[in-house]
């Protein structure tokens, strides 16, 4: 290193780099998890309690991000076969001996943790089909393609299985967007479009009819106010009610007043609208695309071909938490059971999160010392 | 194979890039939808949506304002509002309705007809408003339902004013009663005013005056969660009680009135001439007015209804009786004013009266007659005789015209609902109604106050109260003032309603014969004339039996009594400056001297006696 330009800022930069840490994205993320704690305290009711349990997922969270990120990328490419095999067989063991709650059978309880398989998997399987992408020419032939889909579809239909449709779309998403940049035709995703879009009356007849009332909610929430139409309506309210400015923090009345269901978890953001108005909206959702911007810039700055299909994968796949949340929040979506990133009260979701960031900060800052 | 195929580091870079500008333009794009979306629910929709958050967020909670009280002239209380325990259900807060029932009908002692009821209401109200399942909780269930009041979600016990009659049965024509308001109320009532309102006027005095008894409903804007809990009173617009009604009544006489009439059933009415003031209205029997309120039980209602008794109906306002003798003041005033006949002059009377070139004798319930008898002695010992000559002169038209100055065959006016009008015939009326002509016959019984001539109590009373006002004539009212707060307004400031233009000299001999009747040594009533120091103007009457329509089943034991007629005796005292007027009815109690007069002399004294 040129010892003139052993300036400060590039002694920091690279203290940054020895410690592999992205400074941009921990500022994003640890501005993003201060705010979600401040909503969360509006949220909650103003009970520290919910407050302080997130502390302690964040701060554990945090820790496996940055411990991810010391992994070198050599590593976690070798590895992934191994893990992706490892998560299909804990979602297939899922299926089988399953804890059941909420009506489904999504938890895996091995006595001293119990966990969700399907949200490794949400890591798993872009990892997988960005090593299998990157054996591979680019942009991939049809053979190619039609391998990557199956490690994706195999995945997504034991989640739908259990049902977690929120998820299985996410892991969907995860794997799809690592096929997007590695360069499928846009022909092909034309027509696979279209065979989606054909394949949606099969998908309806497969649908729980509890799935299948949240999209007619959708399509028609004041059918039944007081129903199965509650959620979006009284979400609608909370955030309209908000207007410019919001109602300032814990001045939210619908949040507080128990008429939003769920606020501290997937209805967050409808605490946010109604507290911080479309103000505070607006500036969560550019310190989102912020992250996304962060994590694309990284993508790009990658030298090989597995770490910038993952690190692009995962966070396009970042911004499609967001999307799809405060789409339905705000009732441009149907109602799935998607988390506010880093906002959202829960666990498991939220270390899978910081995992991805782990891994794409050890992606970009073991760059240099990845053999050209 | 694919798989040995040669990478263009260059070409994919170059694709890569590519893709990542896409993509992010995509994010962009897909950002500023949220945006238009936020932007279209918080600016463009934000009035509405605050409006809707307010909505959700405040629940109008009704304040029920306390009922008016009601006092008689002495300021004894009618009706009064006490509390009671009743136990209420919030339909919205319980999970398991039909569980839930069935547990406390396990606790308490529920009755069908409460459960019956309970459904009713629970149609007609909202899912938070309170709904009483049982009134009138004794101290014992209300022990037992607390004690298992946790496991009753939704469920409680409520300190409410229920409406209480303490004279019973004495008021329950006159004052009335309250009820459950049913469908009917329901949608002519303001629904702004009778929210939290469960019971409204029915009859009497509370139904006439339920506007001014009932008050102004308030409400309180109380802060809510989604699950209906209230959480804390933000405004509260406290409700105006309604006035509380003093009347004229004087539950004394309403009493004397009532045990008066003994075994009898029939109707008192007695008002203060000056004023119209009724000072008592009986109809006999009453009811309990107290079970209305708590709503009455099917089968007790079905007994009410069908006794032949008609204790429901109400005698005083819609009892139509043929006034018998005591129409002969009237008709005598009649024939002096029109000069038919004046106070000197003398038929004989032979036992019987006989239209000229008829053969149909009208007997006089005297069978050997009165002999030459002038129109004071007519009175005092009501010859029939001489009011069949009398009215024959007169004609059915000049008839007519004199009784209905006196208010025969109209409405009072009254401030009750539901008075009748009874029936004052005429030419007209029976063209109308028959389409026959008017018959010389029907005359001569209408003289002595049978045949189609129909009064109530109220209008006999009315007419008394008349002569007592030598010819003024007054709207009879219960009500006599109302106090809202510190503020007293009289009701009927002027009760006049015109008068009777009467000679006094005729108006004189008409009284000095009602006074012959009781004072005289021959009157019907002389014998309750022992022992006054004062003077009454009074007329008895014997009325043939006229069967108030009813769908009641023949019965042979009760066909001797039906037979009977009606006694009835008007008065009013003391006759220089009269303060009551009196009109009694009692049914099928034989002649109106024995029965009927008592009672007024009993009310006159009564109230003549009062400081």
């Amino acid at each position: 290193m040129n010892a003139t330009l052993d300036t400060y800022s590039t002694q920091s930069r690279s203290l940054w780099l020895r410690l592999h840490i992205d400074p941009w994205l921990l500022g994003g993320l640890l501005a993003l998890a201060g705010i979600g704690l401040l909503i969360l305290y509006s949220a909650g009711g103003g009970n520290p309690v919910l407050v302080y349990k997130q502390a302690a997922r964040l701060g554990l969270a945090f820790t496996v991000m940055l411990a991810l990120a010391q992994v070198h990328p050599r590593t976690l490419y070798r590895w992934s076969p191994y893990l992706y095999a490892a998560g299909i067989l804990l979602l297939v063991a899922v299926l089988g001996v399953g804890d059941v709650g909420k009506g489904a059978r999504r938890w895996l309880d091995l006595g001293f943790v119990r966990f969700q398989p399907s949200e490794f998997v949400k890591i798993f399987t872009p990892m997988l089909v960005a090593r299998f992408l990157a054996q591979q020419p680019l942009p991939p032939g049809l053979k190619t393609l039609a391998w990557a889909g199956l490690w994706i579809a195999l995945p997504v239909l034991l989640i739908a299985k259990q049902p977690d449709l929120g998820t299985a779309l996410l892991v969907a998403t995860a794997g799809g967007a690592v096929v997007f940049y590695a360069g499928i035709s846009w022909r092909l995703l034309a027509v696979l479009g279209g065979a989606v879009l054909a394949a949606l009356p099969a998908v309806w007849m497969l649908l729980h009819d509890y799935q299948r009332d949240r999209v007619l909610m959708f399509l028609n929430p004041e059918q039944d106010p007081l129903g199965r139409g509650y959620h979006t309506i009284q979400a609608k309210i909370a955030i309209g009610s908000g207007g410019l400015r919001g109602k300032g923090w814990l001045g939210g009345t619908q949040s507080h007043l128990e008429f939003l269901p769920e606020p501290h978890t997937d209805f967050i953001f409808a605490v946010l609208a109604e507290e911080f108005g479309l103000i505070g909206c607006t500036a969560l959702l550019g310190l989102y695309l912020f992250i996304v911007g962060r994590g694309m810039a990284m993508a790009l700055e990658a030298q090989d071909t597995f770490s910038r299909l993952l690190c692009g994968g995962l966070a396009l796949t970042f911004f499609v938490y967001v999307f799809v949340n405060v789409g339905m929040v705000i009732g441009l979506l149907p109602v799935v059971g998607v988390p506010l990133p880093l906002v959202s009260y829960g666990g498991t979701s939220m270390v899978t999160l910081l995992a991805g960031f782990g891994i794409m900060m050890s992606l970009h800052t073991h760059r240099k010392l990845v053999p050209s | 194979m694919a798989h040995f195929r040669l990478k263009d580091a260059v070409h994919e870079n170059r694709l890569f890039r590519q893709r990542i500008l896409t993509s992010a333009a995509v994010v962009l794009a897909l950002t500023l939808a949220l945006v238009a979306r936020l932007v279209y629910l918080q600016i463009f929709g934000h009035e509405h949506y605050a409006m809707l958050a307010r909505d959700n967020r405040v629940k109008i909670a009704p304040l029920p304002p306390t009922r008016g009280l009601i006092y008689d002239r002495h300021g004894r209380i009618l009706a009064e509002n006490v509390p009671v325990y009743s136990l209420e259900i919030v339909p919205e807060q319980v999970e398991d309705m039909e569980a839930t029932l069935a547990r406390l009908q396990r606790l308490l002692t529920v009755t069908p007809e409460e459960v019956t009821r309970f459904r009713q209401q629970l149609r007609r109200h909202r899912r938070f408003d309170s709904i009483p399942l049982k009134l009138h909780l004794s101290d014992d269930e209300v022990a037992r339902f607390a004690a298992r009041r946790p496991f009753f979600h939704g469920v409680d016990i409520h300190a409410r004013l229920v409406r209480h009659y303490p004279y019973g049965e004495l008021t329950s024509h006159v004052v009335g009663y309250v009820g459950s308001i049913d469908e009917r109320e329901l949608k002519r009532l303001d629904p702004t005013e009778y929210r939290g309102t469960t019971h409204i006027g029915k009859v009497g005095i509370e139904r006439a005056y339920e506007g001014l008894l009932h008050g102004h409903t308030g409400y309180a804007e109380i802060e809510t969660n989604a699950r209906g809990r209230d959480l804390r009173v933000l405004r509260e617009v406290t409700p105006r009680p309604g006035a509380d009604l003093h009347l004229g009544l004087d539950i004394d006489l309403q009493r004397l009135a009532y045990e008066g009439l003994g075994e009898h059933n029939g109707a008192v009415v007695a008002i203060e001439p000056a004023s119209g003031q009724v000072l008592a209205l009986v109809s006999k029997p009453g009811f309990d007015p107290n079970a209305f309120v708590y709503g009455i039980h099917r089968q007790e209602y079905q007994a009410l209804q069908r006794s032949p008794d008609r204790p429901l109906f109400d005698r005083t306002l819609r009892g139509r009786y043929p006034p018998g003798s005591t129409i002969k003041p009237f008709v005598g005033l009649a024939g002096l004013e029109y000069g038919v006949i004046d106070a000197r002059r003398e038929i004989f009377c032979p036992g019987y009266y006989q239209l000229p070139g008829v053969s149909h004798r009208y007997r006089d319930w005297k069978k050997w007659g009165h002999g030459q008898i002038d129109l004071k002695d007519a009175i005092a010992q009501s010859c029939d005789v001489y009011f069949y000559d009398l009215a024959h002169n007169l004609g059915i038209d000049r008839l007519h015209d004199f009784l209905d100055r006196f208010g025969f065959g109209r409405r009072t006016g009254i401030d009750l609902v539901g008075e009748k009008a009874g029936l004052l015939p005429s030419r007209d009326w029976k063209r109308k109604v028959f389409h026959q002509p008017w018959y010389p016959g029907e005359t001569l019984i209408a003289g002595i106050g049978q045949g189609f001539l129909q009064v109530t109590p109220l209008q006999l009373a009315r007419a008394v109260a008349t002569l007592a006002n030598r010819g003024r004539l007054v709207r009879p009212h219960v009500a006599a003032y109302q106090v809202s707060g510190e503020r007293s307004v009289p009701l009927f400031p002027d009760p006049d309603e015109g008068r009777v233009a009467l000679a006094p000299r005729h108006l004189r001999t008409i009284v000095d014969a009602m006074i012959a009747v009781v004072h005289g040594p021959r009157g019907t009533a002389r014998r309750i004339a022992k022992d006054l120091d004062f003077l009454i103007a009074g007329k008895t009457g014997t009325a043939q039996v006229f069967t108030v329509k009813q769908d009641e089943e023949y019965r042979a034991s009760k066909l001797a009594r039906e037979l009977h007629d009606h006694a009835l005796f008007i008065a009013f005292a003391p006759v220089d400056h009269p303060k009551i007027a009196v009109a009694v009815i009692a049914e099928h109690a034989g002649h109106g001297g024995s029965v009927a007069a008592p009672i007024a002399r009993r009310i006159i004294l009564h109230h003549l006696r009062q400081p």
